[in-house]
């Protein structure tokens, strides 16, 4: 055993209950941390997946009508009003061009075409505004999992088959094997069974959702052959913005991210992490200056002892690294103890408070991402701490300390 | 650094020191010294007459004013911290009024700690020094023992064992007997004596004890910092 763990190890066993006090208190701090980011990260994680579970990452679409004022010919423009056209469902020039170098950019693990457009659904006397979307199950399947949402019937929108949302069936009085007239302007539509029936967890979305085939959509919106929005889904949900700012240069499409159409969500965990984050920054500086100070301590009350060990030939980085391996070995057994307190902790929580579901209310993302995060934090800590009482301890003078103590 | 046969082990010349900088105590006035190889040495004086500054300015604890120190031939007066230490722990053993062993670690322990500070970690060949040097000073059966369960006397034998635990060429004894009663005051002056005639180690003693005094080869006598007069005791 090297000479600066064998003496470390035997200074904190010597001081047995000041070295448990402190490992009690790392725990505890190291414990609060694992506890908070486990609760903080779990609520997010459930956050995100609810408002991503329905949407992708990047939604790619055509950019809007605008008018342009025509020359007059001579090189000049004429001064007129213009007014800003009505926007309608339009195709995405040569999408498939577009869909195959999206698929292509880095970071990138799933591409969708589809159509979204509004329409009217009328059962009978009963009718409902709708969005209707055209998808391929087959692609679409990468951006969101329709079929985990399903509590009726099943996926299957082969021909004129639908999938509508929980709220419009029950709203038109409809189940599966019903049929609904979906109406885009004035024209008559076209008569769709339903072939399952969905609950996305929005109540919004479940009132105004209809997924149809991709080829029903186009005849629907008279884009035989097009598509309206291309859905991207990307492989870290945070980098979301800066793809569609790439995808939107290289395309010269519109590309909207889930965090800017979700802008105050984002705000939202943002202010969250910030919170949780300055939480952890002063639990640490508690952490930090509990160690410096029982060091501290322990080097006034060796210091006579660390003079002899001077006189006998240790060397002043020998006599450092004495006391920031005891602060690196208080930080990791710390550590140990905070991750079991923090774990046992945020299970207990989660275990006491359930949605009806059985589903935890406050769930929890216990990661080994997190234990070994926290425990590099505690090891850093415990040797940043340690520094000062260690460099105290090598910069005494041996004759002085022996002589006065 | 090796010496010729002739040359002494230690050579101070003109050595001086001096304490506070608005205030200035000279503690030392110049001494001039000369320890030969295997000599046993005492160092008397009354209190505050420099022998405890003298003896740490030897033993590269602190450094000198003014003048040279030699040791094995070579000036040791200017070396950095790191060749000090380094030459400390492998030249200079200490004895020290208290035994200042280290609570933690048993009397083997202690005894080996310098050497392991020395090398980095500790060998058998460690222990069996130790666990010798410990049958050599009467506690081979201590050598388990934690120093806090060990006598007072049995605690200063301990801390011989570890001041001789390098071979060192010189070993430091300021009043090694200073706390212990006089049946194991007189023991622990015999084992340096032992250890003195047996290895060739020379040592220098601080002592008040005109007795203990008495029994070394030479007396250097201290006064305001200066040497006084040195005698042969016959």
């Amino acid at each position: 055993m090297p000479f600066e763990l064998l003496v470390a190890l035997r200074y904190l066993r010597e001081g047995r209950a000041q070295t448990w006090l402190i490992i009690t208190g790392i725990a505890v701090g190291v414990g609060v941390i694992i506890y908070l980011s486990a609760l903080i990260t779990g609520l997010q994680n459930s956050l995100i997946e609810r408002t991503l579970g329905t949407q992708a990452h990047v939604v790619v679409r055509p950019p809007e009508d605008m008018p342009r004022l025509l020359p007059a010919g001579d090189g000049t423009v004429r001064d007129a009003l213009v007014e800003r056209p009505a926007q309608r469902v339009r195709s995405i020039v040569q999408w498939q061009r577009v869909a195959t170098d999206v698929a292509a950019l880095p970071g990138v693990v799933g591409v969708a075409p589809t159509i979204a457009g509004p329409a009217m659904a009328v059962r009978g006397d009963g009718a409902s505004a709708v969005v209707v979307r055209g998808i391929d199950p087959s692609s679409y399947g990468a951006i969101v999992r329709l079929d985990a949402f399903l509590t009726a019937g099943r996926l299957d929108l082969d021909g004129f088959h639908a999938v509508v949302g929980a709220e419009l069936a029950r709203y038109l009085g409809v189940g599966v094997g019903d049929r609904i007239r979906l109406r885009v302007g004035t024209d008559v539509g076209a008569v769709y069974t339903i072939t399952g029936i969905l609950d996305v967890g929005n109540k919004d979305l479940n009132q105004r959702w209809v997924f149809v085939s991709l080829r029903a959509a186009q005849s629907m919106f008279g884009l035989e052959g097009g598509v309206s929005t291309i859905e991207v889904r990307g492989s870290r949900i945070y980098d979301a913005e800066p793809l569609a700012q790439t995808i939107a240069a290289r395309t010269g499409l519109v590309a909207d991210s889930w965090m800017r159409t979700n802008e105050q969500l984002l705000i939202g965990l943002r202010s969250q992490s910030a919170s949780s984050q300055m939480i952890q920054s002063f639990v640490i500086l508690a952490v930090a200056l509990g160690i410096a100070s029982v060091l501290a301590v322990a080097v006034v009350q060796k210091s006579r002892e660390i003079g002899i060990l001077r006189a006998t030939g240790t060397t002043r980085g020998q006599v450092m690294r004495i006391f920031l391996v005891q602060g690196a070995i208080l930080g990791l057994v710390g550590s140990v103890g905070g991750i079991l307190l923090g774990s046992a902790l945020a299970r207990v929580f989660a275990g006491i408070a359930r949605n009806p579901d059985g589903s935890p209310t406050f769930p929890i993302a216990l990661t080994l991402v997190l234990y070994v995060r926290s425990t590099a934090i505690a090891l850093m800590v415990g040797i940043t701490a340690a520094l000062l009482p260690a460099r105290r301890a090598a910069r005494m003078r041996p004759a002085d300390v022996i002589r006065y103590g | 650094m090796t010496a010729r046969a002739a040359d002494p082990l230690l050579r101070l010349t003109g050595v001086t020191k001096d304490y506070g900088t608005r205030v200035v105590t000279h503690v030392l006035r110049g001494i001039d010294l000369a320890v030969a190889p295997g000599e046993f040495l005492a160092l008397t004086g009354a209190s505050g007459s420099g022998k405890s500054t003298l003896l740490n300015l030897i033993g590269l604890l602190d450094r000198p004013t003014g003048g040279r120190i030699e040791f094995q031939g070579a000036d040791v007066s200017t070396l950095d911290e790191t060749a000090t230490t380094a030459l400390r722990g492998r030249s200079i053993g200490f004895v020290f009024q208290f035994h200042y062993l280290l609570p933690a670690f048993s009397a083997a322990e202690n005894v080996m700690l310098p050497s392991i500070a020395v090398r980095g970690r500790r060998d058998r060949e460690m222990v069996e020094r130790a666990v010798a040097l410990l049958a050599d000073v009467g506690l081979a059966a201590r050598a388990s023992f934690r120093a806090t369960d060990l006598s007072g006397g049995e605690q200063q034998r301990v801390a011989l064992a570890r001041a001789l635990m390098t071979r060192p060429p010189l070993v430091l004894a300021d009043e090694p007997t200073g706390n212990l009663d006089s049946q194991s005051g007189a023991q622990v002056f015999q084992l340096l004596r032992t250890f003195n005639a047996r290895h060739g180690t020379a040592f220098i003693v601080v002592t008040h004890d005109d007795r203990l005094a008495d029994q070394c080869d030479r007396i250097v006598h201290l006064v305001d910092g200066r040497v006084h007069h040195t005698i042969r005791p016959t």
